[in-house]
């Protein structure tokens, strides 16, 4: 007669594991092959940046937010700089280059960040050559990258009021080809996956989470667009000039691992129609606001001009000093809603900057997704959260 | 359903709760006590339709009494309104309810805020550090806590 | 590299001396760990992708930390970290390297707070170090050169290697 034994076992995950995407670390309790229970444990990556920002400026803070999605430095760029600007209340004096350039360069971290997502993803589930093929793409955004700010990957290229400098000489015309060639790659991707039927078999109802549990474990980005919620903060609570341009927002009903590879691949062909927009509307003109204590005057002032040289030297030893107040500005990175909640008490530095990392809350949701399914399907759902170590335990 | 009436249904329903409402910048602040926070939310949730809590954190005003304040910042997915409500927590009693029972997501914030400024959650279903190591001393984010940490002798070269 | 052929013995022969046959075999394929730790795990990545392509140097990555050779720092070490990362550089066999990818690793970086570690150097004895914030693929393939080179000076390799005396680390 066989014995029922019904004792589980504890495995540990992490946090050195290839498909941990960084240093997450999971312990799973299996029954058999099934998952019975998955906790999570973060913080191994916790470098205080919340805390460090409160003894920089808030210019010294820029670089400090490329380093929290670093797959997606300029969207952490985006977020911050806007919630800076409404702080001071100079949102509406932001010059169109500007907001345009923005916009470019938001929709090109878009798709660098999705890129290694479906890398990883696909690596992560056994299919090797889409990894060398999303690479080969994202070299190109990180040349891009490299003519506007110098840097590969951490770019620190927006500033307060605008941008550090313009688009370098025939830098448009290249984006244009690169943003024109994407859909055609993104076919490629989906002719090695989509119809493949070990990804299927991996993807299609694995890590189910219905709308209202994505809803109350705070879900956001295209893990709650798949799950059939219709909500795209670039649309609904536009920013940086985002209401000119005519893009749709993928949504779908499946609510499965295969339904939000399905949306981000369609937001990456939504990617490049917005650049190619806003390339369409991109017009010679300044780039910097004109806000003289807020915003460093060019060079050429500084050398010629005495009250220049005032403001250039006080913005610098200084910094500016917002009026006491609390802002809360979000924006809608690759991973989903990035919010700075960012509180002044006059001084030159941030008194209290929270950030609101897509990743930390979309990662609350994988016990849910994970428990009572087989262990290998824990690996597919964290690929198909598309969490960045950086940005959870900041 | 604009921002002011909210406030109005929100003073309505708990008129001896609300203590200060500020709108800066286009965004709404109500200030509450800390007591019926979870009945608070929960109206928020059901009544108001607030059903996304984007962000939960906890704030040091030194030297201020009271000392924190714990923010709350939701979202209407419908209407896509956001709104902000904070309660004010003393040093003493450095502690508030938890509203993981209205807000899922609130259960790693509330984790979190604990770890890093040592506010405590009561009957928070599993309040332990999450960011800083099970044994770590102190609560990085209050504004006593040196930002090299108590071991070390801050470098005096700069400004931080 | 002192690799001869043999005049007495005829031509189906090569002379060499034991320790160079054994640093060539060991800088000819460093097999680093794949461990990621922040920002940089994206620069390694990229490395070891098409572009840049680092299996054509005989640089192939391993998931386990029993096969690999080399250990790449690549991000910021957390004081909650330096536990695993201590448990994973004891399983690794000797001999075995360690390179310091990135200012973080190197010194701590932009991060000088209470949760991270100055630097990896402070419980790793680190072979070398890499500057950036990120740093290029162009550099870690660089530093990873410089290792090799590195490797190639070390003198009683075989001699250390069955038991007879301890590897001399020359200069490269």
């Amino acid at each position: 007669m066989a014995v029922n034994n019904t004792e589980t076992m504890t495995i540990n995950m992490g946090p050195q594991h290839p498909s941990t995407h960084g240093v997450l670390q999971l312990i799973l309790e299996l029954d058999g092959e099934i998952v019975v229970k998955a906790t999570p444990h973060i913080g191994f990556l916790h470098r205080g940046i919340e805390k460090l920002s409160e003894h920089r400026t808030y210019h010294q803070t820029i670089p400090l937010t490329d380093r929290l999605d670093y797959l997606a430095p300029m969207s952490n760029n985006l977020g911050y700089v806007l919630a800076v600007e409404k702080l001071l209340g100079m949102t509406d004096e932001i010059p169109e280059r500007v907001q345009r350039i923005r916009v470019i360069m938001a929709e090109l971290t878009r798709l660098k960040s999705h890129l290694v997502w479906l890398a990883c993803h696909a690596l992560d589930i056994g299919a090797m050559t889409v990894f060398l093929y999303c690479f080969r793409e994202r070299e190109n955004i990180t040349d891009i990258y490299e003519k506007v700010s110098g840097a590969r990957m951490t770019s620190n290229y927006f500033r307060v009021g605008g941008l550090s400098a313009d688009l370098p000489d025939g830098l448009e015309q290249e984006i244009r080809t690169f943003a024109e060639s994407m859909p055609a790659h993104i076919e490629e991707y989906e002719g090695l996956l989509t119809g493949n039927r070990i990804w299927q078999k991996r993807t299609i109802g694995v890590g189910k989470i219905s709308a209202e549990a994505a809803i109350d474990i705070g879900i956001t980005g295209p893990a709650l667009r798949a799950s059939g919620v219709d909500w795209d903060l670039r649309r609904d609570n536009p920013y940086s000039g985002y209401e000119d341009y005519d893009f749709e927002v993928p949504v779908r009903e499946g609510c499965d691992t295969f339904d939000r590879y399905k949306v981000r691949l369609d937001e990456m062909r939504q990617a490049s129609r917005i650049i190619l927009q806003a390339l369409d509307k991109l017009k010679p003109g300044p780039i910097l606001a004109d806000c003289p204590k807020i915003v460093l005057p060019n060079k050429q002032d500084v050398v010629n001009n005495i009250e220049s040289l005032i403001h250039h030297f006080k913005i610098v030893t200084e910094g500016f000093k917002p009026e006491p107040g609390e802002i809360y500005q979000s924006v809608e990175a690759p991973k989903g809603e990035l919010g700075f909640y960012l509180i002044s008490d006059g001084s030159s530095h941030p008194f209290r900057m929270k950030i609101r990392p897509p990743s930390f809350v979309n990662l609350q949701g994988l016990p849910q997704m994970v428990e009572g399914r087989l262990l290998a399907d824990v690996i597919a759902v964290i690929g198909t959260l598309d969490i960045v170590l950086g940005e959870i335990d900041r | 359903m604009s921002d002011q009436k909210i406030v109005e249904k929100l003073k309505a329903k708990f008129s001896s709760e609300v203590l200060d409402v500020v709108v800066y910048r286009g965004e709404t602040t109500v200030t509450v006590k800390k007591e019926q926070i979870v009945d608070i939310c929960t109206f928020m949730r059901d009544k108001l339709g607030y059903n996304l809590l984007c962000d939960l954190c906890g704030v040091d005003y030194m030297g201020k009494e009271p000392r924190f304040m714990v923010v709350y910042n939701l979202y209407n997915i419908t209407t896509k309104q956001r709104i902000r409500i904070k309660a004010p927590v003393t040093e003493e009693d450095a502690s508030i309810d938890t509203v993981s029972t209205v807000w899922g997501t609130a259960n790693w914030h509330e984790r979190e805020c604990w770890d890093l400024m040592g506010i405590t959650f009561n009957n928070h279903p599993d309040l332990r550090r999450i960011l800083m190591p099970a044994d770590w001393e102190g609560h990085p984010l209050r504004k006593d806590y040196p930002l090299q940490g108590p071991d070390r002798e801050p470098y005096q070269g700069r400004l931080s | 590299m002192g690799v001869e052929q043999s005049k007495t013995l005829g031509s189906g022969f090569i002379t060499t001396s034991l320790d160079k046959l054994v640093n060539w075999s060991r800088a000819s394929s460093m097999w680093p760990l794949t461990f990621g730790l922040a920002c940089c795990a994206i620069e390694m990545m990229a490395t070891g992708a098409a572009r840049f392509d680092l299996d054509r140097m005989g640089i192939i990555f391993r998931a386990s930390p029993r096969q690999a050779d080399v250990i790449i720092i690549a991000g910021t070490v957390t004081k909650k970290m330096v536990p695993v990362i201590k448990t994973v550089y004891e399983q690794m066999p000797e001999p075995k390297y360690v390179i310091a990818m990135g200012a973080c690793a190197s010194s701590g970086g932009i991060f000088d707070t209470y949760s991270t570690v100055q630097g990896v150097d402070e419980f790793l004895p680190v072979d070398v170090y890499i500057p950036g914030c990120p740093p290029r693929p162009e550099g870690l393939l660089y530093g990873l050169m410089k290792l090799q080179d590195k490797i190639r000076a070390e003198r009683n390799t075989f001699g250390a290697a069955i038991g007879v005396g301890d590897v001399i680390h020359n200069e490269a």
